[in-house]
């Protein structure tokens, strides 16, 4: 499917990789996947991102920081927030999942698992501390809207779950 | 046609506003912080679904309107969502009850917004099914726990059930503009969700050993912007900043 896929300038891949997601600073918003395109049209970057979650309020921010950091390398940009196709978990890269992980969020399961975590209280989780799978949800909504609570029955370490999105 | 987008967007964004709204009001004052986080999160979800609609009706609009100014600053009359949605967090059980009869509604709602001719719509609503199944999920998980909880819990549930059961026909009643998209293609057709979200609503209540509503007598008027006295005392408070120091901005 094209329509998932990215559309980058390379010039751009290595300023963009320089801004994160302002309430995960570990995380890079291309490692995140909700840098869509980026292109450069007429000495003018259009930089097309889509939402994590329609009401996440760090979409603003990431949009400032995104033309600060085209500024400082001496682009002039236009940031556009495009729903379609909706942003999915499976757009977060390998690496943006062991950033969350080293950060102590447990990086989405994939759907199935997912559903058995939150729905079924099953224990698959692992824990970002001790890395043992016997964690319980705590909450199905943590402290944003992409998380969820859990915490580690061995080590009793409390930690976030980032939800599957499909 | 431009005026019946407009208006169509208004009613399906006023439903998220002013739900969004009553759920906001339980930030600090759910009964424990889990349910706390969960309902403002739903809250934060309807807000940011709300801007999506309105900043499309603010370009719609064409004439310097922003997607602020449509949320703010329009009379109560000019609301259109259905009663269901304002009225009010009476006790946890109202809150999970009125929660739950809206997002079985919602969720097949979005599902059919999928299909929309008008692609900017079809894209909200393919963002926004995400988001909202995970609510659903939650209402009805707690409709079960306290329908089928202790004797206090399932008398709160069964009697805010029975009290929000009189708003739900409104969900399925069609305006003018609503008749109008659907003839586009761009609407979608409510009538033809009714049979099974009551066929749903129901066997979820069953499973929550709850009774079914008997009661044929149905509340209606929001489509239309004739609301309960609550839409007031609600829009009073949603307002109050843009009233008090017009064109503030954060």
């Amino acid at each position: 499917m094209t329509s998932t896929q990215q559309n980058i300038d390379k010039e751009l891949i290595g300023i963009l990789e320089q801004v994160s997601d302002p309430e995960i600073p570990v995380l890079s918003i291309m490692d995140m996947g909700v840098v869509r395109s980026a292109v450069i049209i007429n000495d003018v970057v259009k930089v097309e991102i889509t939402p994590t979650y329609s009401g996440c309020p760090a979409m603003d921010v990431i949009g400032d920081d995104i033309k600060k950091a085209l500024k400082d390398a001496g682009y002039e940009s236009d940031i556009d927030l495009i729903l379609h196709p909706a942003w999915t978990t499976d757009w977060i890269t390998p690496r943006g999942r062991k950033a969350l992980e080293d950060y102590g969020i447990a990086a989405p399961l994939d759907a199935e698992a997912d559903k058995d975590v939150l729905l079924n209280g099953k224990r698959m989780v692992k824990c970002t501390n001790c890395g043992s799978q016997n964690t319980r949800l705590v909450s199905q909504f943590g402290s944003t809207a992409c998380k969820a609570q859990f915490q580690c029955d061995d080590c009793q370490e409390p930690f976030d779950y980032f939800k599957c999105l499909k | 046609m431009k005026d019946n987008l407009y208006n169509y967007l208004l009613g399906i964004a006023d439903n998220s506003l002013i739900l969004g709204q009553r759920m906001g009001e339980l930030c600090g004052h759910g009964p424990s912080l889990e349910t706390d986080i969960a309902c403002t999160n739903i809250s934060l979800d309807l807000f940011g679904q709300v801007r999506s609609y309105f900043q499309y009706a603010a370009k719609i609009a064409g004439d310097g309107r922003t997607e602020d100014d449509i949320a703010m600053l329009r009379k109560e009359r000019e609301y259109k969502n259905v009663l269901l949605v304002e009225q009010p967090n009476t006790n946890f059980a109202y809150t999970i009850g009125r929660q739950f009869l809206f997002d079985v509604y919602h969720l097949a709602f979005l599902s059919e917004l999928q299909k929309s001719k008008d692609l900017t719509l079809s894209a909200i609503a393919n963002k926004c099914i995400k988001e909202v199944s995970y609510h659903e999920r939650f209402s009805s998980d707690w409709v079960k726990r306290l329908g089928d909880g202790t004797e206090e819990s399932k008398g709160k549930m069964q009697e805010a059930i029975n009290d929000l059961w009189t708003y739900t026909d409104e969900l399925f009643h069609q305006t003018k503009v609503d008749k109008a998209m659907v003839i586009e293609g761009i609407g979608v057709d409510v009538t033809k969700l009714k049979e099974s979200y009551y066929r749903q609503v129901s066997e979820l209540l069953e499973e929550a050993t709850l009774q079914i509503p008997e009661s044929k007598y149905f509340q209606k008027g929001g489509k239309e912007g004739i609301h309960t006295e609550h839409l007031g005392y609600i829009l009073a408070e949603l307002q109050y900043m843009q009233r008090a120091y017009p064109n503030m901005e954060w």
